[in-house]
């Protein structure tokens, strides 16, 4: 193994993660914008914290279509939870709850999709086949989630090279989930059964900035059909991190892009400290083959403990087991992430796979704090004939769940001579990342039965093509050589008022600066005046293009009757006044400054600005500011 | 291996691209066409699918068609056949538990999946239920016996006899529960009839199925067994029953009256309600709660009495307005011995059918009327038009189902012709097909919307 330390996050160079062979792949989930839902009819985007009612289920393993367990499916099994669904009757019906069968895919989730592919240059299946993909951690409750692989292969630009997709499939979203204490699982059903699609890439990036700034690409691709949703939670992804010798991570629900560095970074460190680790246990002897660990009940030592936790579960009747790790010692403090020790680790899987979710839900002798008593420590070690270079972990909680608890603790300190365990991770806030499941295999996949395979057509891939955006990269360099004010140039590019600008520009004769900023910096102002801007179309600026190209529109104009059509919800034509004439100015300046005599001003200077002011706020949107101030600058005293 | 095994499913042109490349179906291949590479394994196409598309299995576990006229080559580099197992445990025999017997009739109470059709294939041995159901060795020492591979809705004369006579030897055995797995959809049917040709069972009769199939992680399946096999193992109640779902949680079973007991959901886990009356008992996985105390108990003897009379040329006939006389003319006109009419609200059916209906009564068929409302009594002297069709002969049945009065007159004219014997088996209760008195908790559909409905669904795990 090279002699490598891993840097704090800043100095950390492209060499660097080349020396650890850091490599990593991403898989981007992004809701489609559709009225319905993926497979009912229920409304999509519909999301409220609100339910009227609950359900309760269980989630039992399966065998799969090659006639095998799978080993997420087996620890979920472990783990017993109550699994409850808060459902809300107006955005879920009972497809969702598992008490109908699937109606048909929906068609406009499907078009979309193929868009997307199509954007990606991938191949789109000839035949579409829906595949059940199980999920035993009740997210979605008929346990597994409906999908199927709508693109194959495909690719992006990036920088001077390209990355290559895997795949592109469409799927249902899952639930929300509310919490997850003890062996209860709180779901808010909401999201459930909303269209996605999700995009995987080969696992090509060579650090984690570029693992973000790729993440950014697929979005924008999808966001540039223009038929994807935005907004918080309705783009998300999963990274899959690995260094030399380690193994493929998946770090699951990564809701930023910008946290994708910093966690893609903890992420190689921990792979490559839990690599030295192995060779430091291989240094002291310990192999999967030499491992050893034994469990004990050491309840009766400890209670009449000071240590609180430990106290009120005995006290509760619960029970205290401690996993002897022969050789261990010092090992639970080994740093595996940014302020985050193997320790960790152990914890994770007992608080996932026993369901011992209060923390601390461990204690150890690799430890300082001040936890059990120096002398209920020294009767557990010689109950348990541990010496000072094993380690000592204790575990409390009842029966079922501390044995669980405890036989983990043994399973995790093994996996530890053999690597890294193939695991899918969960994204913490401070960019470290804490053990989620066992990584599922293929093995979890099953043909649905509920829904025949779908024949994706030549007509309906024609139609799509002929639809189909320009990409947003070419588009970019099109608005540079026209030079499009930069600021706009990255959301014009996928803005769905893509095609109006390239009317404008190339067949109106309008000016790519007052197209681009009409289109893109316009609206965001409305927004900012809480106004909804939704309802501006195409159509809507084609008509203010060519309005202001028959010059019955000023260019200041364009703003002032942008607001009117948002107040009112609707363009008219009358909203367009016909443009002020040089003697319109002139009777409006005479009947001005009319005002103005017999007035004394403050200051006389600002004569000249209010007339101006007075004059434009009379003629707006019927002729242009300048001319108004050129006019009383040169006539007015 | 036959050409069948070997290209399974396939037919037409991606038949002929497979045998080009002599790729059989579970051979590791890599598709080539025009655009595109595909690594994977060649799945058996469902026979119903069309000619034109190899199936594969990509290595990530998902499945895509292929256009066999776009396939320029199929590399082959190895083979992955699939062997579908269910880990098979050897069920645990406690000589403490009571000793209960499993038939199956088909249906998907536990079952595997067949990846060529879809259809689930039901696991049924103690060892593969063991293995997929450990807890029912918490119940009892289980024995199962296939007597049909059939789904519901094609069980008949043959299968209900069979199985009737299938309990009566199991209860001569000395067995201290019987479960019957079947599918959900005719399951109120058999229930019924089972209610009449086994008589004075000193046993419970536990039928049971599952709304969602056992390849499943959500399914009912599991439950509905526990459920099930602890009624047959521990309750007191020797009436045959169906146990499933009461509400749509993982909570608790109903154990419903076979002859008040109807399917009322195409697809809802708790489909099955009492109508007209209450459950007898609820049912988790660890107490049975006897909802009622006049079903009949639990005995030592083995005095059960088996008869499977049954005659086959009964209809049911459930009216509508501006139904034609020619349907009932044709009842006739084909030899039918007996018809039940589901009239409408009291139980009423148009005036143009009485010649037809006074033809039937002249020909000696006989003829029951009972409600579509499926809750009530069929009342015939509130109206004329009730009185007018009694004279025809037309019999009022109380508050029997329709589908139960259908059962007991199949079973009643497999006994005797004559119209008073008839008769006379059809009004006396047997099983509570019918009853003297309506509950007041009897009819209780509650309506969504309501206030007082609402919050009481948002504190019940419906």
């Amino acid at each position: 193994m090279k002699d490598f330390e891993f840097k704090p996050f800043e100095e950390m160079t492209p060499e660097d993660y080349a020396t650890v062979g850091f490599k990593s792949g991403l898989e981007v989930h992004q809701q489609l914008l559709t009225e319905k839902k993926l497979f009912c009819h229920c409304p999509a985007g519909q999301y409220s914290d609100v339910y009227h009612a609950e359900i309760l289920r269980h989630m039992r393993p399966t065998l799969s279509e090659l006639g095998e367990y799978d080993g997420t499916a087996l620890m979920e099994f472990k783990t017993k939870k109550d699994i409850i669904y808060r459902i809300n009757r107006k955005n879920v019906c009972t497809y969702e709850m598992d008490d109908t069968p699937p109606f048909l895919i929906n068609e406009q989730a499907l078009d979309i999709a193929i868009e997307i592919g199509m954007m990606m240059d991938a191949n789109i299946v000839d035949e579409m086949h829906i595949a059940r993909k199980q999920y035993l951690d009740g997210s979605i409750p008929t346990g597994f989630q409906r999908t199927a692989i709508v693109s194959v292969g495909g690719s992006l630009p990036y920088k001077d090279r390209t990355i290559n997709l895997i795949q592109m499939s469409i799927e249902e979203d899952s639930c929300r989930e509310v919490s997850d204490i003890g062996h209860r699982r709180v779901y808010l059903a909401d999201r459930l059964g909303m269209p996605l699609v999700e995009t995987v890439t080969a696992p090509e990036m060579k650090t984690p900035v570029e693992v973000a700034e790729v993440c950014e690409i697929v979005r924008r691709v999808c966001r540039s059909t223009s038929h994807v949703r935005t907004g918080m939670g309705a783009g998300r992804e999963d990274v899959n991190v690995s260094v030399d010798g380690g193994t493929r991570i998946e770090i699951k629900g990564v809701p930023k892009i910008k946290s994708i560095p910093l966690l893609t970074y903890n992420e190689a460190m921990r792979q490559w400290n839990l690599l030295k680790l192995r060779e430091e246990l291989k240094n002291r002897g310990i192999t999967p083959e030499t491992f050893e660990a034994k469990i004990d009940d050491v309840t009766r030592f400890v209670n009449k403990t000071h240590y609180k936790p430990v106290f009120d579960a005995i006290a509760e009747g619960k029970v205290v087991k401690c996993v002897t790790l022969k050789g261990f010692k010092d090992l639970l403090k080994w740093q595996t992430q940014t302020d985050t020790y193997f320790s960790r680790e152990i914890s994770d899987r007992v608080r996932v796979i026993a369901c011992l979710t209060t923390q601390p839900n461990i204690i150890h002798s690799d430890s300082h704090e001040v936890t059990l008593s120096t002398s209920e420590g020294q009767k557990i070690r010689k109950f348990v004939g541990a010496n000072t270079e094993d380690t000592l972990v204790i575990v409390w909680g009842s029966e079922m769940d501390a044995t669980t608890a405890a036989n983990e603790i043994v399973i995790r300190a093994k996996e530890a001579t053999v690597g890294i365990p193939s695991e899918t991770r969960q994204a913490l806030w401070d960019g470290t990342n804490g053990f989620e499941r066992i990584l599922p295999g293929a093995n979890r996949m099953y043909p649905d039965t509920d829904l025949p395979p779908k024949k994706i057509t030549e007509e309906r891939l024609a139609r799509l093509t002929a639809a189909l955006p320009e990409k947003y990269w070419i588009r970019e360099n099109w608005y540079k050589e026209l030079n499009v004010p930069v600021d706009l140039i990255k959301d014009l590019s996928t803005s769905i008022f893509g095609n109006i600008f390239k009317i404008a520009v190339s067949e109106m004769g309008i000016s790519p600066k007052l197209a681009s900023t009409v289109l893109i910096q316009f609206p965001k102002r409305l927004k900012k005046m809480r106004l909804n801007v939704d309802i501006l179309t195409e159509d809507i600026f084609h008509n203010i293009f060519s309005a202001y190209k028959n010059n019955k529109l000023s260019k200041d104009g364009i703003l002032y009757l942008l607001v009117r059509i948002c107040k009112s919800g609707e363009y008219k034509e009358d909203y367009l006044s016909p443009l002020a004439t040089e003697q319109d100015l002139k009777n409006k300046v005479k009947e001005k400054i009319f005002r103005f005599e017999n007035k004394k001003l403050y200051n006389d200077d600002n004569k000249k600005v209010l007339m101006i002011g007075m004059v434009m706020r009379d003629l707006r949107g019927r002729i242009n500011g300048k001319q108004v101030a050129e006019y009383i600058n040169n006539n007015i005293n | 291996m036959s050409t069948n095994e070997s290209y399974k499913g396939y037919k037409g042109a991606a038949l002929d691209t497979l045998k080009q490349f002599e790729a059989l179906v579970w051979s590791d291949v890599v598709i080539s066409t025009e655009k595109a590479e595909f690594t994977g394994i060649i799945l058996p196409r469902s026979e119903a699918a069309d000619p034109n598309h190899v199936v594969i299995k990509l290595r990530t576990g998902y499945n895509i068609g292929i256009e066999a006229s776009k396939i320029s080559n199929i590399n082959i580099e190895g083979r992955k056949e699939a062997h579908y197992k269910i880990p098979e445990k050897a069920f645990p025999v406690d000589p403490k538990k009571p000793r209960v017997k499993l038939f199956g009739t088909g249906g998907t109470i536990a079952s595997r999946l067949d990846y060529r059709t879809g259809a689930v294939i039901p696991a049924f041995s103690p060892g593969e239920l063991y293995g997929s159901v450990p807890e029912l060795a918490d119940f009892c020492n289980l024995e199962t016996e296939k007597l049909y591979g059939v789904f519901s809705e094609n069980m008949g004369t043959e299968q209900w006899a069979g199985t009737a006579n299938a309990i009566g030897a199991e209860i001569e055995r000395g067995v201290k529960g019987i479960v019957i797995g079947h599918g959900t959809d005719t399951m109120h049917h058999t229930a019924a009839i089972l209610s009449f040709m086994v008589q004075n069972s000193p046993v419970p009769i536990v039928m049971v199925g599952s709304q969602r199939s056992s390849d499943r992680p959500s399914s009912d399946a599991a439950l509905n067994l526990m459920h099930s096999v602890k009624a047959a193992a521990e309750s007191d109640i020797a009436e045959v029953t169906v146990c499933m779902f009461g509400p749509t949680s993982d909570s608790y079973g109903l154990l419903h009256q076979g002859t008040r007991v109807r399917k009322m959901h195409s697809s809802y886990r708790s489909t099955f309600r009492t109508i007209g009356d209450f459950p007898i008992a609820m049912v988790d996985r660890t107490k049975i709660t006897p909802l009622r105390d006049d079903y009949r108990k639990r005995r030592t003897d083995k005095n059960v009495i088996i008869n499977t009379a049954f005659e086959e040329k009964v209809a049911i006939v459930y009216y509508y307005p501006n139904m034609q006389p020619d349907i009932i003319d044709s009842l006739i006109d084909n030899g039918y011995k007996g018809i039940v009419i589901a009239g409408t609200g009291l139980g009423h059916v148009n005036k143009p059918l009485y010649p037809a209906l006074k033809r039937a009564h002249e020909k000696g068929i006989h003829v029951y009327m009972t409600v579509q409302t499926l809750w009530g009594y069929v009342q015939m002297y509130v109206y004329d038009t009730g009185r007018d069709m009694m004279e025809l002969g037309v019999i009022p049945s109380a508050n029997m189902l329709p589908e139960v009065a259908y059962m007991k007159l199949c079973w009643a004219l497999g006994q005797s012709n004559d119209p008073e014997i008839v008769r006379n088996i059809m009004l006396t209760p047997i099983a509570n097909e019918t009853t003297e008195r309506e509950p007041s908790n009897g009819y209780l559909i509650l309506q969504g919307g309501i206030p007082e409905v609402e919050e009481f669904i948002s504190k019940y795990r419906k």
